[in-house]
């Protein structure tokens, strides 16, 4: 996830674990899907336990972000080319 | 020639808040090479920089990596590893061993160390080896459960 700083995003929580920033997506977003650690998304390959829950609310995508000593961050990011390409997957 | 001759290992490091980290992974490199098996470090910044000053003539160490290259690079299929042992003392470090077990094909061992050890192993719900123990100073009970699931 090193291309990360170069996107514009929004911090929704920080301090919570992996999967309660999975059960937040869940909780608060409709449209989720579920992709492999490792999934592409804004050029960096996702970290995190399998499966990876995305969220999407209109054209924005909602993921979470791992950082070793920081624990993990559930960002929002406006991008229509990545909500397009979760759009394709099958829906959640 | 050993079965394990000619093999690589990965050791995934994470942050270096726990100090028993760096020895026990040098402590891995040195019974890795003793049985044939290339040890690749892959790490934060200062995870790597007290690694690498710990052993500055890497009697012990050998390639050492930024970690997000690394993931880049085994997610992109350009490279990957016989065996993994991913250090974890929080939840980031279940997410890189979680990762780990779905882009590598390397045998994964979760090394759980650290005050909060029992929790932290309860989150690895995917298919890893894990050896889990509350050290944080002392690393001689994770040396001694490391020695018995070592190739």
């Amino acid at each position: 996830m090193s291309c990360i700083e170069q996107i514009e995003y929004e911090i929704l929580l920080q301090g919570a674990s992996f999967k309660e920033s999975a059960e937040y997506i869940k909780k608060h977003f409709r449209e989720w899907y579920e992709v492999e650690p490792g999934y592409r998304l804004f050029d960096s390959h996702l970290i995190g336990v399998p499966p990876v829950v995305l969220g999407v609310e209109g054209e924005d995508v909602i993921f979470p972000y791992v950082k070793p000593c920081r624990g993990t961050f559930l960002l929002r990011a406006n991008s229509p080319d990545e909500v397009a390409k979760l759009r394709a997957k099958k829906k959640r | 020639m050993t079965e394990t001759e000619g093999k690589t290992a990965l050791l995934l490091l994470g942050c270096p808040q726990v100090p028993v980290q760096t020895s026990v992974a040098i402590h891995l490199c040195d019974q890795l090479r003793e049985r044939g098996i290339a040890p690749v470090i892959a790490g934060t910044g200062s995870a790597r920089k007290l690694i690498e000053v710990a052993d500055p003539k890497r009697r012990y160490i050998g390639e050492v990596v930024d970690l997000d290259d690394c993931i880049d690079a085994i997610a992109e299929k350009e490279r990957d590893f016989d065996y993994a042992y991913v250090f974890i003392h929080n939840d980031g470090g279940v997410s890189y061993a979680g990762t780990l077990s779905a882009i590598s094909q390397a045998h994964l061992v979760g090394i759980v160390y650290g005050e909060h050890a029992d929790e932290t192993a309860a989150l690895i719900t995917f298919p890893c080896e894990v050896v889990a123990t509350k050290a944080t100073h002392n690393p001689m009970p994770i040396v001694v459960k490391l020695g018995k699931v070592l190739p």
